[in-house]
């Protein structure tokens, strides 16, 4: 305990002996790379640790990490993920989900887990796509994809999962993405740190199945232009020179515009701590797709009692109250009568 | 408050003014209403009031699926039965010897199942032309002699009630509303039931609601003494209490004794107990009853849906705990996928079915026992699952226990099938010391070290190494320091857990899986035969499993009382089968198989042992009557003797 700074763990620790089976240039591997090394910067332990994912290419995720893991069903890993939260209050609870799993088969879960505020983090690999089932359209493919299963077209409007999950109100929402290892490390410790539950929606690239979907606002030239960078208690700016900034308009709306313009004191100041989340849900609103302006970064994150907290104080009142359980006055705690032998 | 009840008008319970109840051993009554009428209300003090006079008892609940349904149709008629006898009794009854029709859409309903010169009390204030049209009537049965075989009394209810609450000041909508209590006083008084159980439970579940609570207690009152003084009543009658075994008893249901397992297999077991479940009748009263008792360290969680429920039980039970998930036949089919994980994951896992009428929907409110099937085979691959199915509501309890101890000790889901009919049907319950249940906890034995030496000398956990006689694999808990590891849906391969593709191994794990679940008919007793002529005495065994206990063994006591020989076995475990059930079943020339389905059971054992059981099938959504089970039993007997299997199979014969 002589420094708390120090890490007892190294990323070797925290990699499984398994053999990573990704695709080879899988965005995937980014993302297990950053988890791996944030692992001993936060000081997590591994035996209090648990990855619990569903079905996909990225719900392989558990299997590569040093840690308790469940690789679960298509679309069921909130709902697992809950039993193991409310259950054990002392494990920090991970789920790992792909657009596929989290959003279509899987989406109520996902709205019931963020609504509840269970201690959770959850992190969204969005690559637009089914990879694991060769490449079909997913619930994020923009409309008109031409994949295996729509010759002709999406006709599907797709969904945006940050909009989503502020739509449920959830705690903590944020995006980052795989080409940048230290955004989301960052990103992801902060949902880590984060008490209840939080998701990152992370933008990932499929490079067999839909490259390059994301390489518009993700290659390194085109970040400065086409990402903006949500900081708490700062003007929301973009653009090579900060030219560009977002202003909230009249009625409502998050709009893009020249800062020379309009003046820097009229900038939106991002205030993630916001109770209400109209405005976060406004800036989600900001692109339709990543061809435009993307705001990255955490969007909302407010405190909010996380529901293993609630149910644990509800057990400790019940016991406080009625005093710890005592079975054989619960099978009397009816309307008793005693017959006598030889009655 | 003892004595109230006469204090008040100057009459007593001992009868001063002359009248005698006249014995009598049993007697059938049925509570008939519109579902607003409260006559499940009446029906279950009624129940309260004779357990805790010492009778037995046997209740059957029937009312529709819709909360007010259509006043005054038979679709929305609510009916209570009740069975209270001076000796041990096992069904709710075949025929009623009282009917309480509180309008002309009850009467219509429930004269069809009268046993001949059964007393009928009408409430004559409700049928008015509009109402006897409503139930379907064309003629007034009061009149047009169809009611000729029973004695008629006719009560104005509603109008006696309302005049006997004014003292209340009820506002003359609601004190109409008494009229259940009228109805009940009325037959506590005609068999001698004590009316302090019910004046005491009157006034304390109305205590925040004086207005309430006088109007309840007036309109009792009044119907006692209606009968005590009006001259149409020639007679009380009295039931006796029962020989029943000495002990403290309870009057239970087999949701409440369900629940109250639940709690004692996480005592016993010395484990949290995690519900997750979605409300779904008719299983809703088991989360309703676990959710008031964290005190005993249960978690309840109402999920977003059935599959959500069963997931966070896994969950939870992956996490350490008693996972269980309660639910209906539609719950079944969503948790199918969930169930599948738990068998390849292999980890402890309740799941309570309470049956009721299918396919989809069917009859949310009525009994069925046609999910067998569906427990035994209703997932994708090779997914074995032990089953277990309680006979009694008291059954429940000692089921829900055995169930969680094969959980815990085999790392295995479990389904529990019970249904409607034991669900909201109640009994007197002996109440077990809880001493004598079993102790769980040395099947948990959760894992806390390595239990592999690799070849380099280092110690590593390996999550699917088997205990070489249950083959259970170790459950290591998160949170265990140096046991982490990883396991899913995936073929895992045998002792690593490692994902495998291996052809061999796969088959190598559907069979240990197979075999694990097999292995468990070493655990479990042996079929223990209800033949007084021991095993293979009889001339016939009847078959039989879960909810239809009470009509199969009254039927086969009443056939061995007509001089036939007859024996019963009746399984609690269906997956897997006593280790004897082949030799028991060969050793009788016949065997019958009277099921609420089409003959589930009958398919199992037919495939497992090569036997020629015929069935008795019964689907109309109510459990089976002794007669029929009775009948069906004769009709076996008669049958042997001539041409060996001679076709005749009672499939499909309907009660």
């Amino acid at each position: 305990m002589t420094d708390l700074a120090a890490p007892t763990t190294t990323r070797k620790d925290w990699a499984s002996d398994q053999e990573v089976r990704w695709c080879p240039g899988c965005g995937d591997y980014s993302i297990l790379t950053a988890v791996q090394l944030l692992m001993p910067e936060i000081g997590a332990k591994r035996e209090d640790t648990v990855f619990i994912s569903g079905i996909g290419c990225s719900s392989r995720f558990p299997y590569y990490m040093n840690t308790y893991g469940v690789h679960s069903i298509h679309g069921r890993a909130p709902a697992f993920a809950t039993g193991v939260a409310l259950s054990r209050p002392d494990l920090h609870v991970w789920v790992v989900t792909g657009d596929g799993d989290a959003l279509s088969i899987g989406g109520n879960h996902l709205l019931h887990a963020l609504r509840r505020n269970v201690n959770l983090t959850i992190i969204l690999f969005n690559n637009q796509i089914y990879g694991l089932t060769k490449g079909q359209y997913s619930p994020t493919s923009e409309a008109g994809k031409v994949t295996k299963s729509t010759p002709f077209g999406s006709l599907d409007h797709p969904y945006n999962p940050v909009s989503l999950a502020l739509g449920a109100e959830a705690s903590f929402v944020a995006r980052t993405h795989d080409m940048d290892r230290k955004h989301m490390m960052e990103v992801f410790r902060r949902a880590y740190e984060h008490k209840g539950a939080a998701l990152v929606e992370v933008y990932q690239n499929c490079n067999v199945f839909n490259d390059g979907a994301f390489e518009a606002i993700t290659a390194k030239d085109n970040r400065p232009s086409m990402l903006i960078p949500l900081e708490h208690g700062k003007p929301v700016r973009f653009g090579p020179q900060g030219e560009k900034g977002v202003v909230i308009n009249d009625q409502g709306r998050a709009v893009i515009v020249d800062v020379a313009e309009v003046g820097e004191e009229r900038l939106l100041v991002h205030d993630e701590s916001r109770p209400d989340p109209s405005v976060a849900f406004a800036l989600s609103r900001l692109a339709n797709g990543p061809h435009e302006p993307t705001p990255i970064g955490v969007f909302r994150a407010v405190e909010r009692p996380d529901y293993g907290s609630l149910v644990a104080r509800q057990m400790d009142e019940a016991v406080a109250k009625k005093g710890p359980g005592d079975l054989s006055a619960l099978l009397r705690s009816g309307t008793t009568w005693t017959v006598e032998a030889g009655q | 408050m003892a004595d109230s009840v006469v204090s008040s008008s100057a009459h007593s319970p001992s009868r001063p003014n002359g009248h005698r109840p006249q014995p009598v051993d049993r007697v059938v009554i049925r509570f008939a209403g519109d579902s607003g009428d409260g006559m499940q209300l009446a029906g279950d003090r009624f129940t309260a009031s004779s357990a805790i006079f010492g009778n037995d008892i046997a209740t059957f609940p029937d009312f529709p699926a819709e909360i007010r349904a259509p006043a005054g149709t038979v679709a929305g008629v609510s009916a209570f039965q009740i069975h209270i006898s001076d000796h041990d009794i096992l069904t709710p009854g075949d025929h009623p010897n009282v009917l309480v029709a509180m309008n002309p859409a009850a009467l219509k309903a429930h004269v069809p199942d009268l046993e001949p010169g059964a007393a009928i009390l009408l409430n004559s204030d409700a049928f008015d032309e509009r109402s006897l049209q409503k139930a379907g009537y064309v003629a007034d049965p009061r009149t047009d002699h169809s009611l000729d075989s029973f004695k008629v009394y006719e009560v104005p209810m509603t109008s006696l009630t309302m005049e006997a609450v004014k003292p209340s000041g009820t506002k003359a909508r609601d004190a109409e509303r008494s009229k259940n209590f009228f109805a009940l006083g009325l037959v506590s008084w005609m068999y001698s039931r004590p009316p302090e159980p019910t004046l005491e439970w009157v006034a304390k579940r109305f205590a925040g609601n004086d207005m309430v609570r006088q109007a309840n207690t007036l309109a009792f009152k009044a119907g006692w003494n209606f009968g005590e003084t009006a001259e149409i009543f020639e007679s009380a009658y009295e039931v006796k209490p029962a020989h029943l075994p000495a002990g403290t008893y309870t009057n239970i249901s087999g949701n409440t004794a369900l629940a109250w397992g639940v709690v004692a297999a996480g005592q016993l077991a010395k484990l949290p107990v995690f519900l997750g479940s979605y409300p779904i009748t008719p299983a809703s009263d088991v989360l309703h009853e676990l959710s008031k008792h964290k005190n005993f360290g249960v978690r309840t969680l109402q999920a977003e849906d059935e599959i959500a429920g069963v997931g966070s039980a896994l969950g939870a039970s992956y996490a350490g705990a008693l996972g269980v998930t309660t639910t209906s036949g539609p719950g079944l089919d969503l948790k199918a996928e969930t169930i599948g994980l738990a068998v390849s994951l292999e980890l402890p896992l309740l799941v309570i079915d309470i049956q009721r009428g299918g396919p989809s929907t069917g009859l949310p409110t009525k009994t069925e026992q046609a999910d067998l099937l569906q427990a035994m085979y209703g997932r994708h691959g090779e997914a074995p699952v032990p089953v277990l199915a309680p006979s009694t509501p008291g059954d429940c309890f000692y089921t829900v226990i055995e169930a969680a101890r094969i959980a815990l000790k085999y790392r295995t889901p479990v389904i529990l099938l019970s249904d409607g009919y034991l669900a909201n049907g109640a009994e007197p319950w002996r109440i077990p010391e809880v001493s004598d249940l079993p102790d769980l906890s040395a099947d948990v034995r959760q894992a806390s070290s390595p239990n592999k030496v690799l070849p380099d000398g280092s110690e590593v956990f390996w999550p699917y190494l088997r205990d070489t006689e249950t083959l259970a694999r170790p459950w290591a808990v998160p949170g265990t320091p140096g046991l982490m590891h990883r396991i899913g849906g995936l073929e895992k391969a045998d002792g690593s857990g490692n994902v495998s593709y291996d052809p061999a191994n796969h088959d190598l794990m559907v069979r240990l899986r197979a075999q694990k679940v097999a292995g468990i008919a070493r655990d479990i007793p042996p079929a223990e035969v209800d033949d007084p002529d021991g095993v293979g005495g009889a001339d016939l065994l009847v078959l039989a499993w879960g909810s239809t206990y009470g009509a199969v063994q009254a039927a086969v006591r009443a056939v061995r009382a007509g001089g036939r020989r007859v024996a019963h076995l009746h399984l609690r475990h269906l997956n897997p089968f006593p280790a004897n059930l082949g030799d028991v079943l060969r050793a009788y020339r016949k065997v019958l198989v009277p099921e609420v389905n089409l003959g589930q059971l009958r398919r199992l054992v037919r495939a497992e042992y090569l036997v020629d059981a015929e069935g008795l099938n019964k689907v109309s959504g109510q459990p089976f009557r002794r007669e029929e089970v009775q009948k069906a039993i004769l009709a076996s007997l008669g049958s042997l003797g001539h041409a060996n299997g001679n076709g005749a199979s009672q499939q499909g014969r309907a009660g």
